[in-house]
């Protein structure tokens, strides 16, 4: 609505433009290997734009504070808190959301190890935990309890207390040992 | 948690983040946005124009010069733990890995880190303790400010509004000369309660300079100069380095205090990190 | 019955949705036409309000409603239990409104709600209101609260005091026995204020449907149909069979989605007025706010010895703080759920609590983890363990010195308390004795005096509790208040093919009763786990229930799905004898198979399942079909029991303190999945350890929460806790058919006063003989303990 009344009002092409880009950055960015074009508000969260944009869910808001790491994926990469970032700055980013962790049907170790070692309870903190961990596992594919745990110090659980859960990202360790 | 309106852009040069902040006068710099996202999210801070430097290339990097080792502002907490050159600057490494959590330290830049200058977070200190001269750039051209000059007070520094942050250089360690970080950690945020960096030169089994820098303990990082020249001349023992600590955080200074700490336990932790980061940069 | 899957850790049904991102939270939902919902809240703990001018929000762009206490401000929730002064006077209820008309009552109570097409914009708009308010003086303590002259919370509540109440022997013969003692404990402790912290944020979706005229209200609950009969019947007035309310995945609960929310109403009512659904999901800042809280007590206790070291009496005043209004179970929690579990594990002859319950400028105060039993045992163990340094005894035999004798309860009667309950069954001695052998007791004497010389201290500390769970008889509760039955409702069909669905009125949220109810039904009727479904959560396929909370789910609700399943037994055995020819009592039911006893001659039970729905060759006078619903309703609680074991470092310098070891030996009774019920007592323990150590909700002098965010309010994180070390002993329970007791809560309940025991015992190894350190025991506290007066 806007963009029309700048057209109407004789805006010139470049302020037109800026409008474009300054106001709706077009963002273009790969999730779970599919590509995806959108126009956002500057001030869209990228949580928000997997959930609502996107529909992908298992990315969680536990908190207002980039405290409780249930919103964990992977940016380029790298585990990083979707809640603390904007869809624009994922602009031209390759992205991995626990739905995309392992191919369709089957499971990833980390997500064999939390069921296997009964690493999850409610559910809510476990793709973030998931996440985290696939970050951790991949600087360090043979860590000990302690630096799971240090590992883990951006995630809150509240059912588990963590016990399960390093054990199942210790499956996972061991399990991928193994595979390779 | 949703910010407020705000437009988006993205720089692809140092040159043009300064044009455009000149032009903006409500706009921020966004680089990790760990800080400046999370205070929009609770709307404590409400910028018309986000300008995103975290992708400029010439503002990541890490280099080994001959007499510094030179990290770009973009840098992350990561690259820096992860990179070979500072292996030797050890305060950088144990501040480094003790920052947020690891998803934080993907994101978070030294450069954004030090502009927001929060008067606990643990890059100032060691920043301190190293010397580190800080690279800013603005209209006007570029300059060096030396960290003793940078921090000035609760989240300011000595940045003028149009000035970007563009590298911090860390003096190459002198032979003989080591450095530690200890940090006593707020339980919930991880930030620091106290951190304390402390850079010792010994030649000869003797302390022949020494810094010792806080974050944490007042409204601002400081060196504490009573603690380093109390050490200057004396053998690098655990007693004097004790005794040393002692005088850590006295003198006329703001201390800070929340429901963690006193200002009277604050201070008592101040000498105890003096103390164990000493004797960590001594090896003891 | 067969035990191919009872007492086997089988891995959880439901993790599959859980670990690939598919569970489905309320805030996952999207209708179609959905609107969003943000609540402007009180930024003052107590302020009158003068106007309130919405003009410019409401023409905000993207905003449909705008919803205030003018509008309705008369519906309000009601508190689920009634307790009566002690002179028999009815509690004070003031209402809670759903939007505040007049004055504010607590930091986040709730004054306008907006609705708009987007969160964003809702949220705009609401900054866009402007309220004037007068700012009146606030109290936030429960014992400052009743002193003359304190800010009232409600004019017509004199003294802030909801009721005072009482339970245990008649004082006079509580003070003799005290006057009689050769030594007396004496204890004034806070234990402090937690916010539950469920990792998901309450979420609600209101819905309405004109062509049906039917509600539909998604809800993070723990118990869907209780909310529905509060909501229809207390709050308003809606026909409930046009009400459907579903609880889908919950991510946590601890207590706080016990209650009806009036969040929870509020969208439903603005649903029907703009004739689309209204989503609202909280934000953590306003879960800190708003959630209910646990705990909170103020209290002096004193505990009497005699000169052999049995205890004689036991004597308590507490001031418990409810907040600024009732929440649903708020009254219980500090009467019922805690004076009546005073007898702990002692043979304490003379008990009295005296309860003064108290309202406040703060957040609701409910059941959290545990629920008042965490706080009786928190005042038993602390005196226990404080007594036996005081008076130079150890304090793992001044426990078993005073111990109950153990008792089965089918062979030996239950024990009768001085405070109303009679335990089922118990063995204490053993679970303490057990705990000892893990610690190795006499090997870490000789360490922690070791310990002492260094600047690590070493400090050991002990809990053996005991716990009523399984809630509860209706009759037994309703005598003493409570507005509902608390009964569970257990459905099995058997459809045509041999499947099974149950339906059952427990919620879980975390517990994994998909795998724990289907471990039951499938060894039961002999067929394999995957043949059954668990249903639950949806008040339009779940008959009826009462839900999930004080670690019910298997002790009533499994046993109401025994009921049905026993039924279900009972009627094959008669279809089969039928087929078969003979009487039905000559049916015996093993391992899938309706057998004539003594001979091969046998139908599975798929057969009988086909039979009952094609019923051609079929008893006369039998009904086709095989389908029954039970409601259980239980003859006793239950009282599982054990010993929790704290061992501690502290860093003498700073004071921090670390838990190098926790040793749990719990009895639960019988165990259908181990894993299960190991994790179950691993988080119990995260919590209770965090009230020890990390947690507790701070007010300002204003009323402001000062530490509401995951930056100032520590959750307890991986690298603060140690691998636990966990053993069982099992006393079932002899009044249910499970023999079950409940796993839930038992791990919060017993850990807190093991650690703070274990500080306190450090410091006293180190020379530094205090009698508390405030929770939770930061460092600072700690290392204050530990400076020269």
């Amino acid at each position: 609505m806007l963009c029309n009344t700048l057209k109407t009002n004789g805006f010139c092409a470049k302020a037109l433009n800026f409008y474009l880009t300054y106001i709706m950055p077009k963002i273009t960015l790969t999730v779970n290997g599919k590509t995806h074009t959108h126009e956002v508000e500057g001030r869209l969260l990228l949580v928000h734009y997997l959930r609502d944009t996107l529909g992908l869910t298992g990315t969680h808001v536990g908190c207002d504070t980039s405290s409780c790491g249930t919103c964990t994926i992977h940016l380029d990469g790298k585990a990083i808190k979707s809640c603390s970032l904007l869809a624009a700055q994922a602009d031209g980013s390759s992205i991995t959301t626990i739905e995309g962790l392992a191919p369709e049907g089957e499971l990833h170790p980390l997500q064999e190890g939390f069921k296997e070692e009964h690493g999850l309870q409610c559910g809510f903190c476990t793709p973030g935990m998931i996440m985290c961990a696939a970050d951790l596992l991949s600087r360090n594919p043979d860590p000990t309890e302690q630096e799971i745990r240090e590992g883990l110090e951006g995630n809150i659980c509240r059912c588990t207390g963590y016990h399960n859960i390093v054990r199942a990202i210790q499956y996972a360790a061991q399990k991928s040992a193994v595979a390779v | 948690m949703i910010p407020s309106s705000v437009d988006y852009t993205r720089a692809s040069s140092v040159g043009e983040a300064i044009r455009l902040l000149a032009e903006n006068p409500d706009a921020k710099l966004l680089a990790g946005g760990h800080s400046l996202i999370p205070a929009m999210k609770l709307r404590l801070n409400s910028p018309a124009l986000l300008i995103d430097i975290a992708r400029i290339a010439e503002l990541r990097f890490i280099e080994d010069t001959e007499n510094a080792i030179v990290i770009g502002a973009a840098s992350t907490h990561a690259d820096i733990i992860t990179n070979q050159y500072l292996k030797g600057l050890t305060a950088m490494i144990e501040a480094g890995e003790l920052i947020g959590d690891t998803q934080v330290r993907n994101m978070g830049t030294l450069g954004g880190s030090i502009a927001h200058a929060d008067p606990s977070a643990d890059w100032p200190a060691v920043l301190l303790a190293l010397e580190a001269q800080i690279k800013v750039q603005g209209a006007d051209g570029e300059r060096i400010i030396p960290a003793a000059e940078f921090f000035t007070g609760f989240f300011s520094t000595a940045l003028d509004s149009g000035e970007i942050v563009t590298e911090i250089h860390l003096p190459k360690a002198a032979v003989g000369s080591a450095s530690a970080y200890r940090k006593f950690m707020q339980p919930a945020s991880r930030f620091a309660i106290v951190g304390c960096a402390a850079s010792v030169t010994v030649e000869g089994g003797v302390i022949s300079a020494a810094n010792v820098a806080f974050t944490g303990v007042s409204d601002a990082a400081f060196l504490d100069e009573g603690v380093a020249s109390a050490l200057i001349g004396k053998s690098a023992t655990l007693e004097n380095i004790e005794a040393a600590a002692s005088a850590a955080a006295e003198g006329d200074m703001h201390i800070n205090e929340d429901h963690f700490a006193s200002q009277a336990y604050r201070k008592h932790l101040a000498k105890v990190y003096a103390k164990r980061a000493l004797a960590g940069a001594c090896g003891l | 019955m067969s035990n191919k899957f009872i007492g086997k850790s089988v891995k959880r049904i439901e993790d599959k949705r859980f670990i690939t991102g598919k569970g489905r939270y309320t805030d996952d939902i999207v209708l179609p036409g959905m609107t969003y919902a943000y609540i402007l809240r009180s930024p003052y703990a107590h302020a009158r309000i003068r106007s309130i001018d919405y003009s410019a929000a409401e023409a905000m762009q993207g905003v449909v409603t705008i919803m205030t206490g003018e509008e309705v401000g008369h519906y309000g929730v009601p508190c689920g239990w009634q307790v009566n002064f002690k002179n028999g006077d009815i509690m004070k209820e003031p209402p809670h409104p759903l939007l505040v008309k007049d004055k504010v009552r607590h930091v986040g109570d709730a004054v306008a709600m907006v609705v708009a097409e987007t969160r964003e914009l809702a949220q705009d708009a609401a900054e866009a209101i402007i309220i004037d308010y007068e700012v009146l003086p606030a109290v936030t303590d429960a014992s400052k609260a009743v002193l003359p002259g304190a800010p009232l919370v409600h004019d017509d509540v004199p003294n802030n005091i909801c009721f005072d109440w009482e339970i245990g022997n008649p004082k006079a013969e509580v003070d003799e026995a005290m006057a009689s003692a050769h030594h007396i404990t004496s204890l004034d402790f806070v234990n402090q204020r937690l916010s539950p912290n469920a990792m998901e944020p309450r979420s609600y979706i209101g819905q309405y449907d004109n062509v049906y005229d039917k509600y539909t209200l998604y809800t993070s609950t723990q118990n869907p149909h209780l909310i529905r009969l509060l909501m229809c019947a207390f709050v308003l007035g809606l026909p409930e069979h046009k009400v459907r309310v579903v609880g889908p995945d919950v991510g946590g609960g601890f207590g706080s989605k016990i209650y009806h929310y009036t969040e929870e109403a509020l969208v439903t009512l603005a649903s029907k007025k703009i004739g689309r659904p209204v989503k609202w999901t909280e934000t953590r800042s306003e879960a800190f706010q708003t959630d209910a809280h646990g705990r909170d007590h103020v209290t002096h206790a004193e505990m009497g010895f005699d000169a052999q070291g049995n205890i004689v009496g036991l004597r308590i005043k507490t001031f418990a703080n409810l907040g600024a209004y009732l929440s649903t179970f708020g009254t219980a929690v500090p009467t019922y759920l805690h004076g009546t579990l005073l007898q702990g594990l002692y043979t304490t002859p003379k008990i009295h609590l005296d309860m003064t319950c108290v309202f406040t400028h703060t957040t609701a105060v409910d059941a959290y983890r545990g629920a008042g039993r965490p706080e009786a045992t928190f005042l038993l163990e602390r005196l226990v363990d404080l007594a036996a340094l005081e008076m130079g005894v150890d304090p793992a035999e001044l426990r078993l010195k005073n111990f109950i004798p153990a008792f089965d309860g089918v062979t030996q009667p239950g024990y009768q308390t001085n405070v109303a309950l009679q335990y089922d069954s118990g063995n204490y001695h053993s679970v303490l004795e057990r705990g000892l052998e893990m610690l190795g007791y006499e090997n870490f004497r000789k360490e922690q005096a070791e310990a002492a010389k260094t600047n690590k201290i070493l400090g050991v500390g002990f809990s053996t509790y005991i716990e009523a769970c399984g809630i509860a008889p209706s009759a037994v509760v309703g005598s003493l208040g409570a507005r509902a039955g608390l009964y569970e409702v257990g459905q099995v069909r058997v459809q045509p093919t041999g499947k099974i669905s149950v339906f059952t009125g427990a919620h879980s949220h975390g517990q994994g009763h998909e795998t724990t109810f289907a471990q039951v039904v499938a060894d039961r009727l002999g067929i394999p786990m995957e043949d059954v479904d668990i249903i639950h959560g949806d008040s339009d396929t779940v008959a009826f229930g009462m839900g999930t909370y004080g670690s019910r789910s298997l002790a009533v609700g499994g046993s109401a799905i025994v009921k049905s399943l026993d039924k279900i037994i009972e009627k094959g055995a008669k279809i089969a004898a039928h087929k078969l020819e003979c009487s039905a009592d000559d049916i015996e039911f093993k391992d899938g198979k309706f057998t004539v006893k003594g001979t091969d001659k046998s139908l599975s039970f798929g057969d009988i399942a086909l039979t009952a729905y094609v019923p051609h060759v079929y008893p006369a006078n039998l009904e086709p079909g095989l389908d029954f619903s039970s409601f259980y309703d239980p003859t006793n609680f239950t009282y599982p029991f054990g010993c929790h074991i704290a061992v501690v470092e502290i860093d003498k310098e700073t004071g921090f303190t670390r838990v190098k070891r926790f040793i749990a030996v719990d009895d639960v009774g019988n165990v259908i999945n181990p894993m299960i019920v190991d994790g179950q007592i691993h988080g119990g323990l995260a919590q209770g350890i965090g009230q020890a150590l990390f947690e507790g909700v701070e007010f300002d002098e204003n009323g402001q929460i000062t530490n509401g965010s995951y930056m100032d309010y520590t959750m307890p994180r991986a690298d603060d806790l140690p691998m636990f070390e966990l053993d069982r002993q099992v006393t079932p329970c002899p009044h249910n058919p499970l023999g079950v007791k409940g796993a839930g809560e038992a791990g919060c309940i017993g850990s807190t006063p093991a650690v703070v025991n274990a500080v306190i015992d450090a410091l006293w190894s180190a020379g530094h003989k205090v009698k508390d350190v405030r929770m939770p025991m930061t460092p600072e506290r700690v290392w204050k303990a530990m400076q020269p007066a």
